[in-house]
């Protein structure tokens, strides 16, 4: 049995439509990619599985059961969680406070403050600090570490490497390694092909709102992608 | 001479506690919910009605009368949030100050109906004549002194739920961003009734201090929200010491007003904010976040 999976997934911004009866799996300890053009609907994924957008029952199954509909605050205490786009740290809040959002639903299991700290041992240093006042960097550490606290199952990845100098994305890379290699399983959204290539076990390419291409990336030749990608 | 206007601006700065309490419900609602609750000086008058009211069936004083009053204002606020007001919250800031204006209205007309307009008071006993000497000619009313005290421990009680605790974390992190805190397990539309709760109980406790220190009648609602809403613009937005800082600013001006000539005690307030809202229109102390 998947992890989780998805089957003739819809989604849509009020009149308009953005996914068409999409169909996606992810197994426990897998890492898997979707990647695509802006607007193919990666990020709408993502924010249909928390619940941020509405779905139907049964289009949606985590660990068994159908969480399509379910309102975000309740599908994070089921043990899924997201990184959000653009970081989304909670600005009045310190990086601490911020860290301890993340543990408000109160799971179980390992993730604990001290251990987000030795993950990125610079934000304990700033532990302190207005979390609008750290880097890029720093700040997507953040964002990491909150979406960790909630001890996830699933732990969903929007663009992280989004608007970071590339020594940056790559410190956040091994540390994103070193979570996967702990058993967590990771759906990442990626624009960097190559990245995502690299550090996923699976790939699937969306195209205005469908699944265009999927399978292993050793399976997966440079043609095929970038004809998955831009759909020419 | 100096004597005499040291005494003004200490009665001043006293007053200032009681409109803190006046805002600080204000504040959170605005804060939490970027809502303008226009009924909030009407339920400042109704916690004094139904202090009237527990005093009068149980036989208790106002301070005592705060022990049901408080939980009473508390539960109402919960369930007006979840059962009407959060209807009217999503991207449209003109439904709820519609429904808040209808509350107001609602509130005064059926207070009328119940209490009639002779203007009533509660009456806490020696407390209220009783002064405390501070230095030589200078005293100042025991009763001002305790409303004063009570707004400040309100206030610090505030600041440590809001740092302190997961839940009052929770508070600041919607107030940042509701979609994200979802995202973390709050539910907003619970965390909007426990708001509009504690609003409504440091309202009770600001209707109960006020109708100890002078009379109160069903209209006199719009006229604490007044005041409210200077402090709260002068002190700056979702700052809970901006707005005691706010409430003082106020009473020391009216206070100094009344001074000069009895009649322009409410103006030299209402110039005082004007002139805020001239050199720093976000306030004194700003802190709740554009979004």
């Amino acid at each position: 049995m998947s992890l989780l999976s998805t089957s003739r997934l819809d989604a849509f911004y009020g009149d308009f439509q953005a996914l068409f009866s999409l169909d996606f799996e992810i197994d426990e300890g897998e890492t898997v990619a979707i990647i695509g053009a802006n607007g193919a609907g990666k990020s709408t994924f993502l924010r249909t599985l928390t619940g941020l957008i509405r779905s139907n029952p049964n289009t949606i199954v985590f660990k068994g059961d159908p969480i399509g509909g379910l309102a975000p605050s309740k599908v994070v205490r089921l043990g899924l969680a997201m990184v959000p786009e653009g970081r989304r740290l909670f600005p009045s809040l310190s990086v601490e406070d911020n860290l301890k959002m993340g543990a408000y639903c109160a799971r179980r299991g390992d993730w604990t403050l001290r251990r987000v700290y030795d993950l990125f041992p610079v934000l304990q240093e700033r532990r302190a600090t207005p979390s609008t006042l750290l880097s890029g960097g720093q700040q997507q550490m953040v964002a990491i570490g909150r979406a960790l606290m909630s001890n996830p199952d699933l732990l969903l990845c929007d663009e992280i490497s989004l608007g970071l100098a590339p020594i940056i994305i790559k410190d956040i890379y091994k540390s994103l390694a070193g979570i996967i290699k702990t058993g967590t399983s990771v759906v990442m959204v990626e624009q960097d092909v190559q990245r995502a290539l690299e550090i996923s076990s699976r790939v699937y390419c969306f195209l205005e709102g469908r699944v265009s291409l999927t399978g292993r990336p050793e399976n997966l030749d440079e043609v095929s992608v970038s004809k998955a990608y831009f759909g020419i | 001479m100096l004597a005499e206007w040291t005494n003004t601006i200490v009665q001043g700065v006293l007053l200032g506690g009681l409109y803190a309490l006046f805002a600080t419900g204000l504040s959170l609602v605005f804060g939490i919910m970027r809502m303008v609750n226009i009924a909030h000086g009407d339920f400042i008058v109704l916690a004094a009605y139904v202090a009237l009211v527990v005093g009068y069936a149980l036989g208790l004083g106002p301070f005592a009368a705060l022990v049901v009053v408080v939980p009473a204002m508390a539960l109402l606020g919960y369930v007006l949030q979840r059962g009407v007001i959060n209807r009217t919250l999503g991207s449209d800031m003109l439904a709820p100050l519609q429904l808040t204006f209808g509350l107001s209205i609602l509130l005064q007309n059926g207070l009328l109906e119940i209490f009639s307009a002779d203007s009533k008071r509660l009456h806490a006993g020696t407390i209220e004549v009783a002064s405390v000497p501070l230095a030589k000619g200078v005293a100042v009313g025991a009763y001002p002194l305790t409303i004063f005290l009570v707004a400040v421990c309100v206030l610090g009680s505030l600041q440590l739920f809001f740092t302190r605790t997961s839940l009052g974390r929770a508070f600041r992190a919607t107030s940042d961003d509701e979609t994200i805190a979802a995202l973390m397990g709050v539910e907003g539309r619970h965390i909007y009734g426990l708001a509009m709760a504690l609003a409504l109980a440091v309202a009770a406790v600001a209707g109960v201090m006020i109708a100890v220190r002078t009379s109160f009648a069903p209209s006199d609602g719009p006229a604490r929200l007044l005041y409210a809403f200077e402090a709260v613009i002068i002190g700056g937005m979702g700052s809970l010491w901006g707005t005691l800082a706010g409430g003082i600013v106020l009473g020391v001006a009216q206070s100094v007003g009344s001074e000069l000539d009895t009649g322009w005690g409410i103006l030299a307030g209402h110039l005082a904010f004007l002139g805020i809202l001239v050199f720093r229109p976000t306030g004194l102390f700003p802190k709740t976040r554009d979004r």
